[in-house]
């Protein structure tokens, strides 16, 4: 068991900080790189607190897919909306005493496991009957999907069918957090859940998971429209700028 | 007779049903690659460079440095599939490669090869595969497939806009030598000349006095179109198209008529006699912000207070979205107004306060609906208020005409279909992709021309006008079925004294 408990617990860690050191480099990259032009998808907000909350809405209610295909989006929803009631159920594996809104939410967390494996099975559906979605779509693209639902049904495999020992896995965890090792409880069902969830931290920042942090920075739906109001000379352009300012152009 | 069919219209609501998928339909279309000669006036290479490979993917890595949405747009697409049916090119061609996503992927696909681990690693298992003779051909034919009209980026839940992928490609395209014929020619052009029609100063002179002339006939007022008047209160800048192709010309009378009669003086400049910026086509910052120059230049020499623009898509789009930008700050022209304004939202202005007036029965002879230009729609504004440019259009038709209706919602508005000739490619070599992309647009028109009874169909963006003259004809629909919007307005506009 001692060997088990050294390999998943390397995996967890490691997997953790790719998973935090990946994202940290993208958002550095993506905020770091200038944006020369205004181009907003119009009509377009014209303040800032405007455009904040026009990203709100894109990633809280799905906004632009709401138009774009009402099969979709009702799929996207079932697994986002499904994912973060069981993330939030999630959080009292990492507490001794569960503060009362994570108690109450211990239910929803059910539902929303369903509700996941449901949209993810949507989603899959559609990806593989749609000729014109399988026409763009890889073998990664795929994988993702299998691999959540593969993480769902681990999940929801010790839910309702091999329950685990949850102290256990409480103790194991906060032995992780402070670098204290703990027993690992020895649950086939658990080691699977845990290693899937490993490789999808590792994969998270190299693949189109990305989104997650990217669509905060989607030039299109952030930008205010101010274009004739203020200038956004990026600091590559500001050769040029100068130099008409001293009357050579 | 043409090598292709024609779409058969459907007899639907308007709104466009996505075809099956044909692979490789449009693998053929290709658009003339430019000459030496046109490639290196503008300072890329004449023809396909020694190192194409290398100096391909260097310019890749400059962009994705240069630009967060290219870094962004290629990292984030999940393949959820919400625009594979947006596109007019798709739909009217049936090609999957004129699916949003499956274009951009013909770049994103390069991306991850030399730019992603995942790609590195698992290669095409992660849709990634390297840059070879047969792949920058597909980049040739299908990044001239698009016409950057972001329909597919009002549907992405992410903003994804292929615009912005098609014009790096390009941009990728001109800097091996690979560039387009149509575009690069007429950039040149406007550089040296000052216009996309390579119009000289006296040319211009003397057709600016034939309308003088046709005016006073038609109306016995004394109506001026000035050029180069030095302390003019305007400098109208507006696609030199509106100088003598139909409809376009009507307009400029229109905008010739509104300013005579609202006493604004006026004048149009030779040195930049063209509103058009076809620079934004191929992605060129340097060459967009030298032809957005020559304007500041004309507005400084002229001595002018306001910079208004004329009736021009993306023209518009880099005089609202990018000229501040490009060719600010303006505080040299008087600060009362935007800079610049579109000559709509002064009309609309002078409906509102009464500084014209329109009599409605001069356009009693027509049922009319509106082409919201993809450049006015989705990337830009018009008036004050966002949306204006939905607003502002339809106020001046109804000012104008008794009889207005609109097509149907999914084709209007921010959800508008391009014309299928913008972006660089209204060239005849690419005429099938022409017709066939305008097809969504005809089928939306057909159902209210059968069931209200439209006659005309406004557009006010020349590369509109010039597309849908030619190619409406090919659904059964007459090239006079197309006006300007100035057009309405120069017909039921009162002149002289009594307004």
């Amino acid at each position: 068991m001692l060997i088990v408990n050294v390999i998943v617990s390397t995996l967890l860690v490691v997997s953790f900080a790719i998973l935090i050191l990946g994202m940290a480099w993208r958002v550095w990259l993506y905020a770091s790189t200038p944006v020369p032009l205004r181009i907003f998808t119009a009509p377009a907000p014209t303040t800032r607190a405007g455009a904040a909350l026009r990203v709100g809405r894109e990633v809280t209610l799905f906004e632009s897919l709401f138009r774009a295909d009402k099969f979709l989006w009702l799929v996207s929803m079932l697994f986002h909306v499904g994912l973060l009631l069981v993330l939030l159920r999630h959080l009292r594996y990492f507490m001794a005493e569960p503060p009362l809104p994570v108690v109450l939410i211990q239910p929803l967390g059910q539902i929303g496991a369903l509700m996941m494996m449901v949209g993810l099975i949507g989603l899959l559906a559609r990806r593989l009957l749609e000729p014109r979605v399988r026409y763009v779509t890889s073998a990664t693209d795929i994988g993702v999907l299998l691999l959540l639902l593969a993480i769902g049904a681990s999940g929801l495999a010790m839910a309702f069918l091999f329950p685990t020992d949850i102290m256990g896995l409480k103790q194991y965890l906060a032995g992780l957090w402070r670098f204290n090792p703990q027993p690992l409880p020895g649950d086939p069902a658990l080691i699977v859940h845990l290693l899937l969830v490993a490789t999808l931290l590792v994969v998270a920042p190299y693949s189109k998971l990305l989104h997650l942090a990217g669509v905060f920075f989607s030039p299109t739906r952030n930008q205010c429209d101010d274009a004739r109001t203020r200038r956004h000379v990026a600091a590559w352009a500001r050769p040029l700028d100068q130099r008409r300012a001293r009357g050579s152009e | 007779m043409d090598a292709f069919t024609t779409p058969i219209l459907t007899t639907g609501d308007g709104a466009e049903m996505p075809p099956p998928l044909a692979p490789d339909a449009m693998r053929q279309c290709r658009p003339f690659a430019a000459q030496p000669a046109h490639n290196e006036s503008l300072g890329f290479p004449g023809a396909l460079v020694e190192d194409w490979q290398d100096r391909a993917i260097d310019k890749m890595g400059e962009l994705l440095e240069r630009y967060r949405s290219l870094r962004v747009f290629l990292d984030i697409c999940v393949k959820c599939g919400a625009c594979t049916d947006k596109c007019h090119y798709f739909l009217g061609t049936s090609d999957p490669n004129n699916m949003p996503v499956a274009r951009q992927d013909l770049l994103r696909s390069v991306y991850r090869h030399y730019f992603t681990p995942a790609g590195r690693m698992l290669g095409r298992l992660a849709g990634a595969r390297a840059l070879d003779a047969e792949t920058l051909d597909e980049w040739f034919v299908y990044f001239h497939q698009c016409s950057q009209c972001r329909r597919c980026s009002v549907f992405c839940p992410y903003g994804i806009d292929t615009a912005e992928i098609t014009m790096a490609a390009r941009e990728i395209m001109d800097a091996i030598g690979m560039g387009q014929k149509y575009s690069n020619e007429i950039i040149g052009k406007v550089e040296k000349v000052g216009n996309n029609l390579g119009l000289m100063k006296p040319a211009l002179a003397n057709t600016l006095e034939g309308l003088e002339e046709d005016v006073l006939d038609d109306t016995g007022v004394a109506v001026k179109f000035p050029l180069d008047v030095k302390g003019a209160d305007v400098l109208l800048v507006t696609p030199s198209a509106d100088f003598f192709a139909e409809p376009h010309v009507d307009g400029l009378i229109g905008y010739a008529k509104v300013f005579h009669q609202a006493g604004i003086s006026w004048t149009l400049s030779s040195y930049a006699s063209e509103a058009a910026n076809f620079a934004m086509f191929i992605g060129s910052y340097e060459q967009m912000y030298k032809i957005a120059n020559r304007i500041r230049q004309a507005a400084l020499d002229l001595g002018v207070k306001r910079l208004v623009f004329g009736e021009c898509g993306h023209a518009w789009r880099v005089a609202y979205s990018f000229l501040n930008t490009l060719a600010g700050p303006w505080d040299f022209l008087d600060p009362r107004y935007p800079v610049p304004q579109h000559i709509a939202a002064i009309t609309h202005d002078l409906i509102q306060n009464g500084g014209i007036s329109l009599d409605k029965e001069a356009n009693a002879d027509m049922t009319v609906t509106l082409h919201d230009s993809c450049n006015v729609a989705r990337a830009s504004s018009l008036g004050d208020r966002p949306g204006g440019q939905f607003t502002i259009p339809r106020d001046i038709i109804r000012a104008c005409v008794p009889s207005f209706v609109d097509m149907h919602p999914d084709t209007i508005g921010d959800k508008t279909f391009c014309c299928g000739g913008g972006g660089g490619l209204l060239t005849d070599e690419i005429l099938e992709l022409r017709v066939k992309g305008c097809k969504p647009r005809a089928n939306a028109l057909k159902q209210v021309v059968d069931d209200c009874g439209v006659t005309h169909m406004v557009a006010m963006c020349a590369i509109c006008k010039s597309q849908f003259t030619k190619v409406l004809p090919y659904y059964g629909y007459p090239m006079e079925m197309v006006v300007s919007l100035h057009q309405l307005v120069s017909r039921a506009i009162r002149l002289g004294g009594a307004a």
